[in-house]
């Protein structure tokens, strides 16, 4: 393994707190999915580099349910902002008072 | 080595531009770049498969999926708001957040560039590891559990989406029908009014 496991350690903190920031900033809950999606892909990325670093399968297994678990709450998070934000006239996550849990 | 860095520049700067774009589908377009780049660095680390799944799975469906919903809502729905236009409000405590995670980060780096070694010895061979023969071995008998997870993941999203989804179309048909029977009243004093 030339790159030392550091250099990923590093860039998928960078990656994951991009996705935090965009998750806090952003308020358009499209662009906030998204930022979702890139903390999943950091989270990915170590748990592949860590397969590498140790010649074991079961990271690799782990990031494919990480990518099952990424589709599931990207199909789910996308159906619930078409059923919230249809009828409104502007996409803005600080609107939305139905959501009473 | 190179390729690394080179991956990593463009990772950050994918996801940079991911999160500042000031309409949904340049972000789409970023994300899509950011993934691209992240297959061929799973291909660097020998993880053949997930790099295929990552394109397929990623570029090919979430993304198409993010593309839909944006052509749905932008589509006569109104205008997006543009822009990172939350600061102001949140500026400091999300300043404040950011700070802390990369303070914790800047230590784990510290600790964690010389990992322990794992107690269970290495069970790849250098040459096979992460070739999709290797990993469909492993998913198909020794995780298996993690494999059955999956489907029943994916299950429970499907009831979810079609929950979320057949309100919506209840809520459309009860329109219809009033609208028809809007129809029919206005037809009826038309109607009226002629006799």
């Amino acid at each position: 393994m030339p790159v030392p496991i550091g250099n990923y350690l590093a860039l998928a903190s960078v990656l994951f707190f991009i996705g935090v920031a965009g998750v806090i900033v952003r308020r358009n809950p499209l662009v906030m999915l998204m930022s979702i999606e890139l903390m999943f892909n950091a989270a990915n990325l170590l748990l592949i580099a860590y397969a590498r670093l140790w010649l074991q399968n079961a990271g690799q297994i782990f990031a494919f349910l990480v990518i099952t678990v990424a589709a599931a709450e990207a199909a789910i998070g996308l159906a619930i902002i078409v059923t919230t934000f249809r009828p409104e006239k502007y996409v803005d996550v600080d609107e939305v008072r139905e959501l009473h849990g | 080595m190179i390729a690394f860095w080179l991956l990593a520049s463009i990772l950050i700067a994918s996801a940079v531009w991911t999160i500042v774009a000031h309409k949904p589908v340049y972000s789409v377009i970023a994300l899509l770049i950011n993934f691209a780049a992240l297959a061929v660095l799973y291909i660097t680390l020998s993880a053949e498969f997930m790099a295929v799944i990552q394109i397929i799975v990623y570029s090919g469906a979430i993304l198409v999926l993010f593309v839909f919903v944006i052509a749905l809502l932008g589509s006569g729905v109104g205008p997006f708001p543009a822009g990172p236009n939350r600061l102001p409000r949140i500026g400091l405590p999300a300043g404040l957040i950011i700070l802390v995670a990369l303070g914790f980060v800047v230590y784990a780096l510290s600790t964690a560039v010389h990992p322990p070694a794992p107690r269970s010895p290495a069970v790849g061979m250098p040459g096979v590891f992460g070739s999709v023969a290797d990993f469909g071995k492993a998913l198909f008998t020794v995780q298996l559990l993690p494999f059955e997870v999956t489907a029943l993941i994916l299950m429970v999203a499907i009831i979810g989406v079609i929950t979320l989804g057949g309100e919506q179309m209840q809520d459309a048909e009860a329109k219809s029908s009033r609208v028809k029977a809007d129809r029919a009243m206005r037809e009826a004093i038309l109607r009226e009014g002629k006799g």
